[in-house]
């Protein structure tokens, strides 16, 4: 069977032409060589591809490319900036902020440094998915070193107003770190205007490899972080490990497609999403979740009321989606970024993630439209919660067995 | 989640035909309504409700479940489950569907350890219909 992928969210396929740029860096008749060898032609060689990478990036996102440090990935750029920034600054002070609905690659961090001793606000988004300006003004206090949010939410795509943001914690000298994972390479950022000091960066996201990513750290003011990784003093002295060429290379090709790429990205994904909700706004009872005016169109989340959404992926057999039911994540437990929105559980329950990409067509949208219209449907047809709305019942007003 | 095949044809065959699934409802006024014991089990916000209606006869001198219809929202499995439930009840009595335990829906479906609760409710939802069903009974 034909499968259409709509989860782009999660992970997007690796650009050819990034590929076989990666496998000339790996064999004997390749780039080989560890950037970090000063004394021949094969490290030097090497080095050399992985500065062009790091000026690639450094193009896209607007920086200088020595405040580019390479990491595994978002989840250990996270663990750098934040672990490494509140641990460098703790005689400053030991509360630290972030919210409700950042990736786990951000909460579990904030947990190990609550264990440690910091204090952390994490602050509660409104219905939307929405985290202001203002609400981080109100919770920060003297004793703040590090406000922690994420540009683009991973479940919702809603977008954080990451500059204000900025412009306050500058101005009260608090450290302030974004996770750009899902931002990176899909919408603009320019970190020669804004005043983010630490910005996590994950390359699989943007059509290069898995284990790959970055983290910027400001030179101007200067940010210092105590490393994760200690040993031969790579990059900087904040992460040591020597320089993964291939994967690095990868990253670097991906910025400099995304750089030249995004505009006609954008304008493609907001032509899908606007086909896709054609097709799917007239069901009775769904719910947009993270409605926002601010917002990424390649991600759209809906709820189907009385529908259970692994139950709805599985008749969607033919499209790869993910869902914010409890039932597809191995905890049983609904999205907590879902129900910080005040989603009622069942809503949470009943959620589908729509994400789309640089290859989804038109003809997969349609398709996956009409598939999600019919299949909401026959699951309406045997779900007993349904059959009680339609008989007028407040299912609120039930007591549950 | 990787589901058994099991799993995965039951609740195919489910949903592209729920009439030959049983999938269905008795409701006051229907012709027979008073032999019918209904059973509603789960949460909405637990993710599974499960409603399980059986229609009882008295076959010399025991009450036999002749026929049975369900509804269920849930996730793939609980569907599955309820499905199997309503293949194994029909033609049994009120005793021997009493018996039905959810380790053999388990086996039956090869059930992940994670959604053993799917078959929980379903044991369950046969007990509660049951009881509701005597309890009709008594009423008489």
């Amino acid at each position: 069977m034909k499968q259409i992928y709509l989860d782009y969210a999660s992970t997007t396929p690796v650009e050819e032409g990034v590929v076989k740029k990666m496998t000339d860096f790996m064999s004997f008749d390749g780039n080989f060589g560890n950037p970090a060898s000063r004394s021949h032609s094969f490290g030097w060689k090497a080095d050399e591809a992985v500065e062009e990478a790091r000026n690639n990036l450094a193009t896209l996102i607007g920086c200088d490319p020595r405040e580019i440090i390479w990491t595994s990935g978002a989840t250990e750029s996270d663990n750098l900036a934040i672990k490494g920034a509140a641990r460098f600054y703790k005689n400053k002070g030991n509360h630290l902020v972030t919210s409700k609905i950042e990736h786990k690659a951000v909460l579990d961090p904030f947990r190990q440094l609550e264990e440690e001793g910091f204090e952390v606000t994490y602050l509660e988004p409104n219905s939307s998915g929405e985290i202001s300006v203002e609400q981080v003004a109100e919770a920060v206090t003297e004793k703040t070193i590090l406000v922690s949010l994420m540009h683009m939410n991973n479940e919702l795509g809603t977008i954080t107003d990451i500059d204000s943001i900025g412009e306050l914690t500058r101005s009260k000298g608090i450290i302030f770190h974004v996770d750009a994972a899902q931002s990176i390479g899909k919408i603009s950022i320019n970190m020669s205007s804004n005043k983010i000091d630490l910005l996590s960066i994950s390359a699989h996201k943007f059509y290069g490899p898995k284990g790959v990513g970055a983290l910027f750290v400001r030179r101007q003011p200067r940010v210092r972080l105590e490393p994760l990784f200690h040993g031969g003093g790579h990059e900087r002295g904040f992460r040591s490990g020597t320089l993964a060429t291939h994967q690095i290379v990868g990253l670097g090709e991906a910025a400099r497609i995304a750089h030249q790429q995004m505009d006609d990205d954008l304008r493609k994904l907001e032509n899908l999403r606007r086909i896709f909700w054609e097709e799917v706004k007239d069901i009775e009872e769904i719910y947009v979740n993270g409605d926002s005016k601010n917002k990424f169109p390649g991600i759209l989340n809906i709820s189907f009321n009385f529908v259970e959404g692994e139950s709805l992926i599985m008749a969607l057999k033919s499209i790869a989606v993910s869902s914010g039911s409890a039932c597809t994540s191995a905890s049983l437990e609904p999205s907590y970024v879902l129900r910080a929105l005040g989603r009622k559980d069942e809503l949470a329950h009943s959620s589908i993630r729509f994400s789309f990409g640089r290859y989804t067509t038109e003809q997969d949208v349609k398709e996956t439209a009409l598939l999600v219209k019919s299949s909401v449907e026959r699951l309406r047809e045997i779900s007993p919660l349904w059959e009680m709305y339609q008989d007028g019942v407040d299912l609120d007003k039930i007591e549950w067995a | 989640m990787a589901y058994s095949q099991k799993v995965v044809d039951k609740f195919e065959e489910t949903l592209n035909n729920p009439e030959k699934a049983s999938v269905g409802r008795w409701k006051p006024g229907d012709e027979d309504f008073h032999r019918v014991g209904t059973g509603i089990v789960g949460a909405p916000a637990c993710g599974d409700v499960m409603k399980l209606q059986i229609k009882c006869q008295n076959i010399d001198g025991e009450n036999r479940i002749v026929d049975a219809r369900f509804k269920t929202y849930g996730c793939g499995s609980a569907i599955a489950s309820s499905g199997q439930l309503i293949d194994m009840l029909k033609g049994k009595t009120l005793e021997e569907a009493q018996a039905i335990s959810n380790q053999e829906i388990v086996d039956i479906l090869e059930l992940p350890s994670i959604k053993i609760h799917c078959s929980v409710l379903a044991e369950e939802a046969i007990h509660r219909a049951i009881d509701d069903f005597k309890s009709l009974r008594n009423n008489d």
